[in-house]
């Protein structure tokens, strides 16, 4: 097996109705099994590049290899190499949590005795067992998060991407929820995680990248980027590598 | 991939089952409109055959034309005559007819006996001069009769007022006829007809025997159920853009359609599980309403539903009709943005393609530059087949070149909602 998970080569991607380009000639690697924090202030190309990782946005060039195998279009089987935790309620509210893993799993092309188990042990790690079959569409936010994660980690892939998996949760439920991408890290899954929540980041991942700009502007570990920039945290680092403006256009 | 196939259909019915509202578009809403319009159509056919339409007679004539009219009037069986006084006024007519006394008022003038009389006299005379049996050969102006005078109320419609118009002048036919006749008796006879012997010349002795014209000689007349049930099922088939086309919509503006796109199954599963679900729809609401048609009409006072004899026919038409209705559905909903678009849309459209094909107004009359657009709606040839099986009584073969034309129009919609899932790269 490859000791990269994600590697992208010359990566451009532009939008057909803007001229300048989100990202040109993008290299990336990452390593397997990191907790790879990819931070950036709003409108820098954050999303795009895991839409284009996730092959819900095509580039216009270069290329995606996941777990050593390159992503394609219309190659749907290199998709159950990952799982995909974005940061809109993914999943159908008029179902409950188990009928929804019950269709994302076989989605996934798992077999449905394993979906009942995975299931049930999702649900019981993430504190929904009592709500396995109540309709999601009545859940609080924190309760829709969690289910939000357990159908992205329902395959048990090689690599998750997350895209602001914990905004609006409490302070519990955010611990729960690094609490498990910890431990579904150390049991194998390489993350790749983008939030704007920097001290959860922190705790979180154990190499990270800023991107600003359509390019990676530092890269390390947080104490590598800490000491190289003379920052006193990741908020401070983030405001003295992307300055102070806003970044909404 | 059967197994992804059976999880996203139970996905499928699940949401639907869950969704109230779309339930009640999908079955109730369509078995009020059949009830309410074959009610509605029943009642009518009943008002012309059963019920008497409100008539208001005022005879302002003492002639004995005028009062054979005024017995052919009530002879005729259609009208519920109530006298007036000779002496009302127009504007007393009028303001009865206002007060809804009567829908329809006749005002026989005076002087008309007289002048049927006058006309009959110089007729016959002219007739036996050319028959060389006497009678006065010379040229003579033929008076013209006085006018029976129609006041309608404003509600009443063309079509009515036609029916109407054609009572009244075969009773008017009779009366100048016999007439006529009793001239001409009277001429050579120099004494009156007899009753009986005018009865025999004047009175219709040929009555009429209406033959539909079936494939399978069933001879059985068409009623207002075989005319609305199957047209109101269509209705209600394609009337799922509303329930369909939202869920489309809904998914792809939900999160669920992103994760989709991200799973290593093809999207053609999920769109193969809304037609196959929805599929199953059409025959739930045809098999509800027939139903309803056979067993519950018959119960309401309404003429029971006869279903075709060729069961498989019925089954064939009815999963075609079905399979363009849920083709056109999800066609709206793959190209519409929001809910709105896809609920305004897809109701509008299909109201409009109801009207031209035929479920709202009998395609026939319609006028001679729809013809050709008529051909364009789907619902046409879903009606047009089911007719085909329920009023001439055709097997399958005989509904063949209906179907063809709505497997074509359901191809075409098929490929189009492939094309635009291609350009947005969904599949």
């Amino acid at each position: 097996m490859s000791n990269t998970a994600i590697c992208i080569r010359s990566l451009s991607f532009s939008y057909e109705a803007q001229s300048l380009p989100i990202f040109k000639e993008l290299d990336l690697d990452i390593s397997a099994g990191r907790r790879f924090g990819l931070f950036g202030p709003n409108g820098a190309g954050k999303t795009t590049l895991i839409n284009c990782m996730t092959g819900l946005l095509q580039p216009q060039d270069g290329t995606v290899e996941l777990m050593g195998r390159q992503l394609r279009t219309h190659d749907t089987s290199i998709r159950s190499v990952f799982g995909f935790v974005p940061q809109d309620f993914s999943f159908y509210h008029e179902l409950s949590p188990m009928e929804n893993l019950a269709f994302f799993g076989a989605w996934y092309g798992m077999q449905p005795k394993k979906i009942r188990e995975r299931s049930k042990a999702l649900l019981d790690v993430l504190g929904l067992a009592d709500v396995a079959n109540r309709q999601v569409g009545q859940f609080s936010g924190g309760m829709k998060r969690r289910v939000n994660l357990a159908i992205g980690v329902l395959h048990e892939p090689a690599i998750l991407f997350l895209d602001e998996p914990t905004v609006g949760v409490d302070v519990q439920t955010r611990h729960a929820m690094i609490g498990y991408l910890k431990q579904l890290n150390a049991a194998g899954t390489t993350l790749l995680y983008t939030s704007h929540q920097l001290k959860e980041a922190e705790q979180l991942c154990n190499e990270m990248a800023l991107f600003d700009h359509g390019r990676i502007i530092a890269r390390g570990t947080l104490e590598q980027l800490l000491t190289e920039n003379g920052a006193t945290d990741l908020e401070a680092l983030f405001i003295q590598l992307t300055g102070h403006d806003y970044r909404d256009g | 991939m059967f197994f992804r196939l059976r999880a996203t259909m139970l996905k499928d019915l699940r949401i639907l089952t869950r969704d109230r509202v779309g339930l009640t578009i999908m079955f109730v809403m369509p078995i009020v409109l059949a009830i309410v319009i074959t009610a509605v159509q029943n009642s009518t056919f009943e008002l012309v055959n059963d019920n008497k339409i409100p008539l208001l007679l005022c005879n302002r004539d003492t002639g004995d034309a005028a009062r054979q009219l005024e017995s052919a009037f009530q002879k005729l069986g259609l009208f519920a005559v109530k006298k007036a006084d000779a002496s009302l006024s127009d504007a007393g007519i009028a303001s009865r007819m206002q007060e809804k006394d009567a829908l329809v008022a006749i005002v026989i003038p005076r002087g008309y006996g007289s002048s049927v009389e006058a006309r009959s006299a110089v007729v016959a005379s002219q007739a036996l001069a050319s028959f060389g049996a006497g009678g006065d050969s010379t040229k003579k102006t033929v008076p013209a009769i006085e006018n029976i005078l129609l006041f309608y109320h404003p509600v009443l419609q063309q079509s009515f007022r036609a029916s109407v118009q054609g009572a009244l002048k075969s009773a008017m036919q009779l009366v100048e006829s016999r007439s006529l006749l009793q001239s001409i008796y009277a001429s050579l006879n120099e004494k009156a007809m007899p009753a009986a012997f005018e009865q025999q010349i004047v009175m219709n002795q040929s009555g009429i025997t209406e033959i539909p014209v079936s494939r399978n000689g069933n001879r059985n007349i068409p009623n207002a159920s075989q005319h609305n049930v199957p047209a109101w099922t269509i209705f209600a088939m394609f009337f799922i853009v509303i329930s369909l086309g939202s869920s489309v919509v809904r998914e792809k503006q939900n999160g669920s359609f992103l994760r989709l796109k991200t799973l290593p199954t093809s999207y053609l599963v999920a769109l193969a599980s809304k037609q196959l679900t929805y599929l199953a729809v059409t025959l739930l609401q045809t098999a509800v309403i027939f139903s309803i048609g056979v067993w519950l009409f018959p119960r309401m006072g309404l003429p029971a539903l006869n279903l075709p004899s060729d069961g498989w026919g019925l089954l064939v038409v009815t999963l075609v009709c079905g399979w363009c209705a849920v083709s056109y559905a999800i066609c709206i909903g793959v190209f519409a943005d929001t809910q709105e678009q896809a609920n305004g849309f897809g109701a509008v459209s299909i109201v409009l393609l109801a009207a031209i094909g035929g479920i709202l107004v009998p395609s026939f009359a319609m006028p001679a530059s729809f013809q050709g657009v008529i051909k364009v709606s789907p619902l046409h040839w879903c009606l047009e087949a089911f007719y085909g099986l329920f009023l001439e009584g055709g097997k399958l073969k005989d509904v063949m070149l209906n179907i063809l034309p709505l497997l074509g129009i359901t191809l075409l919609v098929q490929a189009l909602t492939l094309y635009r899932l291609k350009r947005k790269n969904l599949i």
